[in-house]
């Protein structure tokens, strides 16, 4: 009974090195490409709401991580890439949140020139109704294109809402909850690049 | 256990003994991921390559492994298997990857896969095995996709969008608008879509079978 024991253990163990071993060697002929693969997604999305002749840092390493749920108005940490040209800095790309999403938080990179305005916005992913929330998405619609431009003077803060709440920005025809949730969400960052920019573009960046 | 001819294994994963309309395995997966066409392909590709790798693995291993420690053997092989694919996809279909997200891993959960192996690899040679899953995953596939077409023709009017997620920009053009100006139908892509048209392909195989056997 104990020898079974032992030999069907020891058989376990035999299969249990071999499996790992397999998913090792997989891990380690992949891990590279795999950097490269995130690394070109990251590049690709924050060339969507500024242009990569606009600075010449290698954004992509040039970032901190700020955490302050109640200035972001996300309780997790936003992170904010750094464009730069020679010493100068260009402007932000901040992916944040929006917490009040129909099917929780949408995920968002906004790209904030050095002079408040904004370069673009871009939805990185979200859980809204198929059909009536989604318009935030590039592929759907161009709703979030009109964000561009604009800073926290051009409209002035009541004009950072929806319409039906008093402001400049389109709701959806049955969907407003997710329009609002991103118009608040962007506004928030806004004020916070506001008053915090000289920080933001001076920290040393984070170790990778 | 009988020898059982390879067209016999092939009929029954494809048909009689279909992993989704017969044995209703795998569900989870298939419910969960076909809300269009290239989705369910690219899901149910992952699964066939599950189930051939780890039949074949099981098939060869079979011999020594004691019955008691068979089915932890089995997941060991499986979820390395799984793993691996998942990196794999990761690194040459990122994608894709972006699209399946956390489904490639949740194959592991698969019961197909499980099934198979303990159903089969564990009893046959290499050459069947790989042959059976093989006809299984084929049988997943047509499923899914069959349901996956459904749901993306009648939720959003289209068919195969968005299959250069898969196979390049050359595909891009596989897109086939087939309702024109459609405004969508939103309960064939959220999940209750996905059980109402499993259920009616289900009847479709009820009909044909009972149409054939009253012949």
């Amino acid at each position: 009974m104990i020898k079974q024991m032992i030999t069907a253990s020891l058989l376990l163990t035999l299969y249990s090195v071999i499996g790992t071993g397999l998913v090792a060697y997989t891990s380690a002929a992949t891990t590279e490409q795999i950097k490269a693969n995130e690394k070109g997604v990251l590049v690709n999305s924050i060339g969507e709401v500024l242009p990569a002749d606009s600075y010449d840092n290698d954004i992509t390493t040039d970032k901190i991580s700020i955490s302050d749920p109640a200035k972001l108005g996300t309780p997790n940490p936003v992170t904010v890439y750094r464009a730069r040209k020679g010493d100068t800095p260009v402007a932000a790309v901040i992916t944040t949140e929006a917490p009040e999403g129909y099917g929780g938080a949408i995920k968002l990179l906004i790209g904030i020139n050095s002079d408040g305005t904004l370069a673009g916005v871009r939805t990185i992913s979200h859980a809204e109704t198929p059909g009536l929330g989604d318009k935030i998405e590039t592929s759907k619609d161009d709703w979030i294109l009109g964000f561009t431009g604009k800073s926290l003077g051009e409209p002035n803060l009541e004009g950072w809402n929806v319409k039906k709440d008093g402001g400049i920005f389109d709701q959806f025809s049955g969907a407003t909850i997710t329009p609002r949730a991103v118009v608040k969400s962007i506004r928030t960052t806004l004020v916070y690049f506001k008053d915090n920019s000289d920080s933001i573009f001076s920290k040393p960046s984070d170790k990778i | 256990m009988a020898k059982v001819s390879l067209s016999e294994i092939s009929i029954n994963g494809l048909w009689k003994n279909n992993p989704v309309l017969v044995q209703i395995l795998g569900l989870c997966p298939a419910l969960a991921v076909t809300a269009s066409v290239v989705n369910a392909l690219g899901l149910s590709m992952a699964t066939t390559a599950t189930l051939v790798l780890s039949n074949l693995i099981i098939s060869l291993i079979r011999n020594f492994v004691k019955s008691e420690i068979r089915i932890p053997v089995y997941i060991i092989v499986i979820a390395s298997v799984v793993t691996a694919i998942e990196l794999s996809v990761k690194a040459y279909a990122y994608d894709l990857y972006l699209v399946l997200g956390i489904f490639l891993p949740l194959i592991v959960t698969n019961c197909v896969i499980l099934g198979r192996a303990e159903a089969f690899a564990s009893k046959n040679g290499p050459v069947a095995a790989i042959v059976d899953g093989l006809m299984c995953g084929i049988g997943f596939t047509i499923v899914l996709c069959a349901l996956g077409a459904l749901r993306e023709l009648i939720g959003n009017g289209t068919l195969f969008d968005g299959m250069h997620l898969m196979f390049g920009e050359a595909a891009r053009g596989l897109k086939i608008v087939v309702i024109s100006d459609y405004k969508g139908f939103l309960l064939a892509i959220l999940p209750p879509g996905a059980f109402i048209g499993l259920g009616l392909l289900l009847a479709g195989k009820n009909i044909i079978d009972h149409r054939s056997s009253a012949k």
